[in-house]
């Protein structure tokens, strides 16, 4: 035991056993890493895409009453205020997607060495823009 | 850090709380892996819901009503709603697990957030049943 603060970081194997255990990084001092901020923006895309699903939950109940109050909806999204939400929904969304993605590669036991996590972190925010990009084409290109 | 040094904490758990290896929450890997499978299942889902809205954006009610008339589209929208509405609640509650201190609050928070998240999906469910019919 070399100071006190070890005491905080003790964990209890399966067996019983006491053990020390890696602590939490104090956000105040831990340098911020690409690996750091693409954890917490995940977190934070899908607590906006919760938020995002109201939208959805709007845009599908207007359409089910009728086309004055669908064109009510459809109004608010193509108004500056929606088009505003729209590209943040459209960028946390496929940021959400992607790094899915990463996760599920990681859970599967591929691409989480340091190497290849701080690559696999730079792809995601190259498909994030590409997908992001590609969305507003052809959106863009259907409404105008 | 071994038992036999001076700072050491006793825990009293029975042979069968071990092997069910369940601690506080009284649940094992069932939230995380239904974490994993509604994600899998929401890549072709979101993939085909985003861009086919997007391949109708400005349409008015009547092109809409009539793309969720199709069995096929409205299936994939049940599933869609289904999987994206639990997915949310899942993740919601690693938040408020994580960020809201105290068993109490802790509990009406999650209560409140469940409620909110299945009440909204099934509002939409029964607009694309509405549509469908």
């Amino acid at each position: 035991m070399a100071d006190v603060r070890d005491a905080l970081i003790i964990g209890k194997r399966s067996d019983g056993k006491l053990v020390q255990r890696p602590l939490s990084p104090h956000l105040q001092i831990y340098k911020p890493q690409i690996s750091t901020a693409t954890s917490i923006f995940h977190r934070i895309t899908g607590c906006a895409l919760a938020v995002g699903l109201l939208l959805m939950v709007w845009w599908l109940v207007a359409a089910a009453t009728g086309p004055r109050a669908f064109a009510s909806a459809q109004g608010f999204v193509g108004s500056p205020i929606g088009l505003i939400l729209m590209f943040g929904w459209t960028l946390a969304l496929w940021y959400h997607f992607c790094n899915g993605i990463r996760h599920l590669f990681w859970d599967a036991g591929f691409g989480f060495d340091v190497k290849t996590s701080h690559r696999n972190a730079f792809a995601v925010l190259v498909a994030t823009v590409v997908l992001t990009v590609l969305s507003w084409v052809v959106g863009l290109a259907v409404w105008l | 850090m071994a038992p036999k040094d001076k700072l050491s904490i006793t825990v009293r758990q029975s042979e069968l709380g071990r092997v069910k290896g369940l601690g506080a929450a009284r649940s094992g890997v069932h939230h995380w892996w239904m974490e994993r499978v509604t994600s899998v299942a929401l890549i072709p889902l979101t993939l085909w819901f985003v861009f086919s809205v997007l391949g109708m954006a400005g349409h008015p009610q009547p092109d809409i009503a009539h793309w969720v008339s199709h069995p096929l589209v409205a299936v994939l929208l049940v599933a869609l709603i289904v999987t994206s509405f639990h997915h949310t609640q899942l993740g919601l509650q690693v938040v408020i697990d994580d960020y809201i201190h105290g068993e109490g609050t802790r509990l009406i928070v999650l209560l409140v957030m469940k409620a909110a998240v299945v009440l909204l999906g099934l509002a939409a469910l029964l607009a694309v049943v509405k549509l469908a019919i």
